[in-house]
């Protein structure tokens, strides 16, 4: 007979926990290596394939990059809001808000400012704009006591459907030959490329420099103490005397913020207008919820799970071509990758051990 | 027909994460005796008990019921043996009656007519054991002392001859302990054996035949309760000489810090928890509110310090009205507060222990300057604390929840008072905790007073209560029953006075 004993780990150890962390890893990628052996694909040879586009070649490295920028953002953001335990998982249209007010200032005041000014207020205003489409859900969840994971997963959809009507309707470009695109953006409103690559810069400086504030903001100050606080102990939180209220609303803003910030790279530096959400933003917001999990909420290593899972999303493309996958494959890797790290904490608060003993036969 | 006649354990050895709950225990127990076994916490009683129960299994040692290994591999065996357990906190479903809590853990309920069955079994055992109890009363409806004796019954039921009671009066008022110690005389008179967990030196001298000490995993003392006395226990228990009466420095009380005028409070559902209280707190005095929880002490704390808004009536603290004040401000002005569940309010188990000793002064100067919190000056600040209040962590960087629960609530004690307050509400701070952090949390409520504090101390524990209030009051459903002064009480009245059987005419005892 199986025994198996679960307790709680009394204090974790550093090493056992990466250790787990990676076992997790290695764990979700066997899982997916039976869904590519479902398909009749080598597993093996599909995750070299994935890897080798993303990283393997500069090509690759490139797109890498330039797809790790709004996961790193994003990710930021919601590393305070998980700290927080406020469940935003409505990044992906907090960014599309950031991107739809960055091409209404495009496409009304950008093409009569320098172009420092057109970008600045684009991003001040992409920010304001996620900022505003998360604090929904905040207010909602402490004024009237309804749970953000619903409310943040539903607007996405509000936010999507919304997008998509600006683009087919009012938005829609006079000049893109009815394709539902809004006008492309002036010159003075598009982010410079680095090279011959798609990696505008400016957003990932801004991506870089928001991971070390955020890191910051968590763990040097009043706020993040705070954050920390509500986030461990909610009834602690009370007894201190910290605002709840205040509190979660200030989360929503910088998470909701971040990712506006981001949508506001996508079409600033990328596709230049406005179109269907899901060319604005491949999942980001989703995949980021990964990112900073894989990170332990940590946005300074936020940083390097952004790449890997950028990584996986350019290799997911590689492997679409080359293997004539699916390109839903890359979100049943994500999924999987999420499934096995949430497993992976529960193995790192408890240690489980089984025993085998032998049958019983007399009662 | 006895299943247990004696029973013992032998060397048992129990070990987590290579740490010894247990060392090569030995325990013996035989028909008809009490068994007291006292042990700080922490020290191995529950783990102890929980191998004799079946919860654990030793790493080494035997159980021999009667001369014969018992082979005691999960509850259900042991409780085939005859080994019943009544645990601190019930297992009883709120919604249903005495007699359908006691058969849902029966096997053998007739198929017909189970209420019958039920029914005379409970009046036998009543008439046995002098229990009163109606077997048709819904669990909620019972006291804490009753809902106590369904816990009992069941074990009964399940012919249990060998009770483990694991702090069994923690949650009884005088009254109630006194009915369960007659309880538990009976059943020992019959023939039951009884073990009693316990950290109370009272109740071990006035109901056990013998008694066994347990000190960090190991026995270190056994003995006919006749041959020791309460001392002598105090010691094998802390590992050295304990005082257990204070010297409490005669003070002539200060000048006000506390002031409530006709409060009312409404509890979580909506009823009046706190019933038009009036009184008043000065400086150098311990003002205790005695009481079985539940009685408004809960709601009185969180409306003096800002964390429940009251209905009516007033609150002031020195000159200023402080009513329906946020904590934050109550905080500010001078009241801080050792809050009654110490881990889901006072503490924030996965922050380190630095980030612990500010909590609700973090936003405060020193510690916080703009926006920015100064770890160097908070760290000085939490290794004093830490040496001052004597808390034993082998660093200040680990999360606060390896801390056993006496040096948590030595940091909260040392946090809430470092600063000096008009007044410090402190609600049952030594709940739970072992001799010697009592002891010294004690000592450390009476250094305030003398520095010149005013206490305000909700406790259950009355032994507390006299030796280190000036006054105390009584409250029984949101009103006071009576304001002692603490040398005049008796301890019978106050008693009384906890069930509402008595009531002086409440004037403040000036």
């Amino acid at each position: 007979m199986l025994r198996i004993d679960i307790s709680p780990r009394e204090n974790e150890k550093p090493l056992i926990s990466n250790l787990i962390l990676a076992a997790s890893l290695l764990a979700g990628l066997a899982a997916i290596g039976v869904v590519f052996l479902a398909k009749g694909v080598n597993p093996f040879f599909a995750i070299y394939k994935i890897f080798s586009g993303s990283f393997g070649s500069m090509y690759g490295f490139k797109e890498t990059v330039t797809k790790s920028i709004p996961l790193i953002l994003i990710a930021a953001g919601l590393t305070i809001a998980y700290r927080g335990k406020f469940w935003n998982i409505g990044a992906e249209s907090q960014l599309l808000a950031g991107a739809a007010a960055a091409t209404w200032i495009a496409l009304t005041w950008a093409a009569s400012l320098p172009a420092w000014a057109a970008i600045l207020l684009m991003f001040t205003g992409g920010f304001i704009a996620g900022a505003l489409w998360g604090i929904v859900p905040a207010i909602l969840r402490v004024r009237f006591g309804i749970n953000e994971v619903i409310s943040t997963l539903m607007l996405n959809y509000v936010g999507a459907e919304f997008i998509k009507m600006l683009v087919i309707g009012p938005w829609k470009g006079k000049t893109q030959f009815g394709f539902p695109y809004t006008d492309d953006f002036p010159e003075t409103a598009q982010l410079a490329l680095l090279g011959n690559s798609r990696i505008h810069f400016v957003t990932l400086i801004i991506a870089l420099a928001v991971s070390a504030l955020v890191y910051v903001l968590l763990f040097r100050t009043r706020f993040g103490y705070e954050v920390r606080v509500i986030g461990e102990n909610q009834e602690a939180a009370r007894y201190a005397g910290i605002d709840f209220y205040r509190t979660t609303i200030i989360i929503m803003i910088i998470s909701g913020g971040l990712a506006g910030l981001a949508g506001v790279g996508e079409v600033a530096g990328l596709h230049h207008h406005l179109t269907y959400p899901e060319s604005i933003s491949s999942g980001y917001g989703f995949t980021a919820i990964i990112v900073a999990w894989l990170s332990r909420l940590n946005p300074v290593t936020a940083i390097f799970s952004g790449l890997f899972f950028a990584g996986i999303l350019v290799g997911g493309d590689a492997i679409q071509i080359s293997l004539n996958l699916p390109a839903a494959t890359v979100n049943i890797f994500n999924g999987i990758i999420l499934v096995f790290l949430i497993m992976g904490e529960f193995f790192q608060k408890n240690s489980v051990t089984i025993k085998l003993q032998g049958a019983k036969w007399n009662r | 027909m006895r299943k247990i006649n004696d029973l013992e354990m032998r060397g048992i050895t129990k070990s987590f994460h290579g740490f010894y709950a247990n060392k090569d225990i030995n325990l013996k127990i035989s028909s008809g005796e009490v068994l007291g076994l006292l042990g700080e916490n922490g020290a191995g009683k529950t783990t102890l008990m929980n191998i004799l129960y079946g919860l654990y299994r030793p790493d080494a040692g035997e159980i021999i019921i009667n001369g014969e290994d018992a082979r005691i591999k999960n509850p259900k065996d042991s409780m085939r043996a005859g080994i019943g357990m009544i645990h601190q906190h019930f297992m009883l479903v709120q919604n249903h009656t005495v007699a359908e809590n006691i058969a849902l853990g029966l096997d053998d309920v007739p198929f017909f007519f189970p209420d019958n069955y039920i029914r005379k079994k409970i009046s036998g055992f009543s008439q046995r054991f002098d229990m009163k109890i109606d077997p048709d009363k819904k669990i909620w409806e019972l006291s804490a002392g009753e809902q106590q004796r369904v816990e009992i019954l069941k074990a009964l039921f399940l012919e249990a001859d060998l009770l483990i009671m694991d702090e069994p009066t923690s949650v009884l008022t005088p009254q109630e302990s006194k009915d369960l110690f007659g309880i538990i005389r009976k059943m020992a008179d019959d023939g039951h054996s009884i073990i009693l967990i316990s950290h109370k030196l009272d109740e071990i001298m006035e109901i056990c035949s013998r008694v066994a000490v347990i000190r960090k995993g190991i026995t270190v003392g056994g003995a006919d309760i006749g041959d020791v006395d309460k001392k002598e226990l105090a010691r094998m228990m802390v590992g050295r000489d304990v005082d257990l009466r204070f010297d409490k420095v005669p003070l002539e009380r200060g000048e006000r810090v506390l002031e409530v005028k006709e409060l009312f409070v409404n509890g979580d559902r909506g009823n009046t928890a706190v019933n038009g209280l009036s009184f008043s707190v000065y400086r150098n005095e311990v003002f205790g509110i005695a009481g079985v929880s539940g009685n408004g002490q809960r709601e009185l704390v969180e409306a003096i310090t800002g964390l429940r808004r009251s209905s009516s009536g007033e609150i002031i603290l020195e000159d200023d009205a402080i009513t329906n004040k946020s904590a934050r401000v109550v905080n500010t002005r001078g009241i801080t507060h050792v809050p009654e569940e110490r881990i889901k309010f006072g503490i924030v188990p996965n922050l380190f222990i630095y980030e612990n000793a500010i909590l609700k002064k973090h936003h405060s100067k020193p510690f916080s300057r703009l926006m920015f919190l100064d770890y160097d000056l908070i760290k000085n600040h939490t290794e004093n604390i830490v040496e001052r209040y004597n808390i034993s962590t082998p660093s200040i960087n680990v999360p606060i929840k390896s801390l056993s629960g006496g040096n948590i609530q030595k940091l909260i004690i040392g946090r809430e008072i470092e600063s000096k307050p008009a007044l410090l509400v402190a609600s049952h701070p030594t709940y739970g905790l072992d001799i010697g952090a009592t002891e010294y949390i004690r000592r450390q409520i009476l250094a305030r007073r003398e520095e010149g504090g005013g206490v305000l101390l909700v406790s259950e524990d009355l032994e507390e209560l006299f030796e280190i209030c000036d006054r105390i009051a009584v409250i029984f459903k949101g009103e006071f029953m009576g304001i002692l002064k603490a040398g005049d009480a008796d301890i019978k009245d106050i008693g009384l006075m906890m069930t509402g059987s008595l009531k002086l005419p409440v004037q403040e005892a000036e």
